[in-house]
């Protein structure tokens, strides 16, 4: 196994929420004790609905928020204080890409101005030098340097986002964390990023935390897929082998939903309920009002998210003990 | 069987620029019709400008008939009948189709007195007879509060509940669930077709999202660019797409199982109704472009029983087929 770079370990984060002007102050459990590994050069896809808790690990993982508890370790080292000189340091090494590229891109500056901007706040190379590397960027975008003289209004979903990938990359970072960078995208475009992704990484060695609620792109990019619910990571699995041989009944769900052409919804999992409230967080297993299979055990004792072979981990009551020597071998 | 909207050669444009550039599209009643294509191709454009919702500076043209009966351009009397009482549609965004300072009781009465002519008791028990249809747990106590106190899959089902409230001939579902999650979405969906089996109802379902609309209608159309390229079963247009833009939404789309692939992206993108290419609007991007594609648009031929394909590589296969091309 080649060295990790990126080492989450149980971090949680909560944010307190005043119901009403005079309602007494709750607490949100946004992310539980959520741990997390991506090896150097690796893709981690991290899936689950709104609510889920997946953006919020995102931004702890980029030091954009401190974890109330737990830890993130960078290469190693673990992550710099929040603006200190080191903290800059480790930064020009990790970048993100967001789904809206137009908030993402000021609309009053030239493209190329803007995918230059973090080689001047990092002081990276001379002026010439700069210019270049802006023009390399364009074409490793698939853009032309004639892109970069226009502005964001002017460029289309698929080329923004294309601007925003290349600015990511423009101080050769490490590790990218991409927080649904193709949702807001037409299908054709959407498959011309994912592809685009898929090349730059192998090009440049990135290592990515891709955060989605789409599996089949998920699934496209990823080496290992995390689930999650409520803030909690519900199953860990190689990305082909979780969608085939999904074991936790949210996961089994989750697939089951997803609606594939040439397929009739015979037998389609439809979960009763609504995905529950972060901030009242169902006792025992977040899942169990929702299971199809829920006992009573899952309704007092939360369940612990462990190896059940073959790569994968589960944290379900009802999924124990190694998985069968049928399913291992495939 | 007669259709229950038969469209012919709709047109519309926006200050000149057009955006919809001659459709043709029948229904037969109790079908469920999908319409896919990108943003901008003209699957919302077309049921609003069919239903008269468009700004009036927008020109519209063509032949909208609803059981026989022209409706395009018709007395707004005529269509204050028919828009929510035989024809009902529902949106991607529920939340800002209610009214936020109204109980759902006020609003699903409103919309019966006026669509079924109901009135006192009656009216309350058919709004909670609604209720109970489309799913809300504890109807009866849920009538009295607002919009904001559901969630969003809620708030869709309110949403069906009042597009049911006038017996619709026909319900028009424009992107009803994109804003919804995975799971919720699944829920939307089943309710969508249970209803529409228990009533017979008609449907077309407007969506980017190939999957849900194979799942979930019997014909599939799809759009480009304001006309519509391929029209098929739902299962023969996935199976086997034959226009290379209906082959190519479906190879961009990452497969669930199965082995990896690397998608097949679509170069280039969807031009701007204002220049759009001579000849067909597909070209520019199409892999098998070759000289004719640039001089006339193709029309929408059909190809086999109930398909139709406009593209000039089908009508030569199909000439080839019946010996024409010999000639």
């Amino acid at each position: 196994m080649s060295a990790l770079l990126v080492e989450v370990s149980s971090i949680s984060r909560s944010y307190s929420m005043r119901s009403g002007m005079f309602g007494r102050s709750t607490a949100v459990h946004a992310v539980d004790g959520v741990s997390l590994t991506i090896p150097k050069g690796d893709t981690l896809g991290l899936v689950g609905e709104s609510g889920s808790g997946k953006s919020t690990t995102g931004r702890i993982v980029l030091g954009l928020e401190p974890p109330d508890r737990g830890e993130v370790r960078f290469d190693g080292k673990p992550m710099a204080i929040l603006g200190t000189p080191a903290w800059r340091a480790q930064r020009a090494r990790m970048q993100m890409i967001f789904q809206d590229p137009l908030g993402a891109l000021d609309r009053r500056l030239p493209v190329a101005t803007q995918i230059r901007e973090p080689l001047d706040i990092h002081g990276l190379g001379a002026s010439a030098e700069r210019e270049d590397r802006v023009r390399e960027l364009l074409r490793a975008v698939e853009l032309t340097p004639a892109h970069g003289g226009r502005y964001p209004g002017a460029l289309s979903g698929g080329q923004r986002q294309r601007i925003v990938l290349a600015r990511a990359l423009a101080t050769k970072p490490d590790f990218l964390v991409c927080d649904e960078p193709v949702s807001a995208l037409d299908v054709s475009i959407q498959a011309q990023v994912v592809n685009l992704l898929c090349d730059l990484q192998a090009q440049l060695g990135l290592t990515l935390l891709f955060i989605s609620h789409d599996l089949r792109v998920v699934r496209q990019i990823s080496n290992v897929v995390a689930v999650m619910y409520l803030g909690r990571i519900v199953e860990v699995g190689s990305a082909d082998d979780l969608f085939a041989r999904p074991e936790h009944p949210y996961t089994q769900a989750l697939v089951s939903a997803s609606p594939a052409p040439g397929r009739r919804s015979a037998g389609r999992i439809v979960l009763a309920g609504d995905p529950p409230n972060p901030a009242a967080r169902p006792q025992g297993c977040a899942f169990h009002p929702r299971c199809p299979r829920a006992i009573a055990r899952c309704a007092s004792e939360v369940p612990v998210l462990s190896s059940v072979g073959g790569g994968r981990q589960v944290a379900c009551h009802l999924v124990t003990g190694p998985r069968a020597e049928t399913r291992d071998a495939a | 069987m007669a259709p229950l909207v038969n469209i012919e050669g709709l047109r519309v444009a926006f200050g000149g620029v057009p955006v919809l550039r001659g459709v043709d599209l029948t229904l037969g009643k109790g079908e469920a019709l999908g319409l896919v294509g990108e943003s901008g191709s003209g699957k919302s454009v077309t049921w609003l400008a069919a239903l008269g919702l468009l700004p009036r500076h927008a020109k519209v043209s063509g032949s909208v008939s609803l059981d026989g009966r022209e409706i395009l351009g018709a007395p707004a009397s005529l269509l204050d009948q028919i828009r929510g009482g035989r024809v009902a549609m529902i949106f991607q965004d529920p939340a800002s189709a209610l009214n936020p300072v109204l109980t759902i009781r006020k609003q699903l009465c409103e919309a019966l007195a006026l669509h079924r002519d109901l009135s006192g008791k009656t009216v309350k028990a058919e709004a909670l007879r609604l209720l109970n249809l489309v799913g809300i747990p504890d109807a009866a106590r849920r009538l009295a509060a607002y919009p904001h106190e559901f969630s969003g899959g809620q708030v869709q089902r309110i949403m069906i509940a009042m597009a049911l409230a006038g017996n619709p001939d026909l319900l028009i579902a424009d992107e009803p669930t994109t804003a919804l999650d995975a799971t919720i979405q699944a829920q939307i969906l089943e309710l969508l077709s249970t209803v529409r089996r228990e009533m017979g109802m008609a449907m077309v379902l407007i969506s980017h999202d190939l999957g849900v609309v194979a799942e979930n209608c019997d014909r599939v159309a799809v759009m480009y660019a304001g006309r519509i390229v391929e029209q098929a079963p739902a299962n023969q247009l996935f199976a086997d797409p034959v226009h290379p833009y209906a082959q190519g939404l479906i190879g961009a789309l990452p497969p669930l199982d199965g082995p990896r692939r690397r998608l097949t992206a679509i170069p280039g993108t969807v031009p701007d109704p204002a220049h759009m290419p001579r000849g067909c609007a597909f070209a520019p991007r199409c892999v098998f472009a070759a000289e004719p594609c640039g001089l006339a648009a193709p029309s929408l031929a059909p190809i086999a029983d109930d398909r139709a394909v406009a593209c000039i590589r089908a009508e030569a296969s199909r000439r080839a087929l019946l010996g024409i091309a010999a000639e």
